[in-house]
């Protein structure tokens, strides 16, 4: 994926299919699904191109996102709700409010950033299995 | 409230039908920003109302477990998004109301907000 607007959204799609059929509760394949959609994006608008690697055990549900994209100057500051460095006819898809990496933030248990800029992105998000872990937001 | 009543409110014609018309939506939200919508508002068994007509909002509400999207001002989607709500599952709903009037009604008639009850944040 990356840079290819056609079919943002299928791989998180699949992955919300798979997540489903291993027969993961609702809420927790919700934000699996919220996570992963979020940073999908991300690659697509900011990337040449990206992978998503995923692994479930009894435990949690791991997704790691890597791109090889421009990378991120400023962690912290891409962290805050509402920063966008998204181009307008990225906005005029929907996207770019600047709220990607607080929703994939929110819908983790865990979440790491590295980035290097000139060569890329990887984020891993853990959620966490075991109940009242994390806000359900039912 | 029902999505056939809900399309009633609305005057709205069914774009694409994804079941009974009796399927329950609890709350509404709205919105043409998707990650507001995934960040603030969308829950399980709500209806999106939107002047956005790509198929990102079709990936948003099947992302979200949004069940339904209403375009507003006549606005129609491509056949492509319209065949990805289908095979996805999600109605699609077209009014010729504005999103401030088609939101004004689904209110008055007692649905409300996905953000309202949300104790998460």
């Amino acid at each position: 994926m990356g840079g290819e607007f056609t079919h943002a959204g299928a791989a998180s799609s699949e992955l919300k299919t798979i997540l489903t059929g291993l027969g993961i509760s609702a809420d927790l394949v919700r934000r699996a699904a919220i996570a992963t959609f979020e940073a999908e994006m991300n690659v697509i608008i900011h990337a040449a191109a990206g992978v998503i690697n995923y692994s479930v055990t009894p435990d949690k549900i791991q997704i790691v996102v890597s791109d090889m994209g421009p990378g991120i100057p400023d962690i912290e500051l891409a962290m805050t709700e509402g920063y966008s460095t998204a181009p307008d006819w990225v906005r005029e898809m929907g996207w770019g409010a600047g709220m990607g990496l607080p929703n994939i933030k929110k819908n983790s248990d865990e979440l790491r950033v590295e980035s290097v800029v000139g060569e890329g992105t990887t984020i891993e998000i853990i959620i966490s299995k075991k109940e009242g872990d994390a806000c359900e937001g039912e | 409230m029902t999505l056939g009543r809900i399309a009633e409110i609305l005057d709205a014609e069914f774009l694409v039908n994804a079941g009974d018309p009796n399927t329950e939506i609890e709350s509404v939200c709205s919105s043409d920003l998707m990650s507001d919508l995934l960040h603030f508002s969308a829950r399980p068994k709500s209806l999106l109302i939107t002047g956005l007509i790509n198929n990102q909002v079709v990936r948003t509400a099947e992302i979200a477990d949004i069940n339904a999207v209403v375009f507003v001002l006549n606005k129609r989607p491509d056949r492509e998004t319209v065949s990805l709500a289908e095979e996805k599952g999600i109605w699609l709903l077209v009014t010729r109301l504005s999103r401030y009037t088609a939101c004004g009604r689904l209110y008055g008639e007692g649905l409300r907000s996905c953000t309202e009850e949300d104790g998460c944040d």
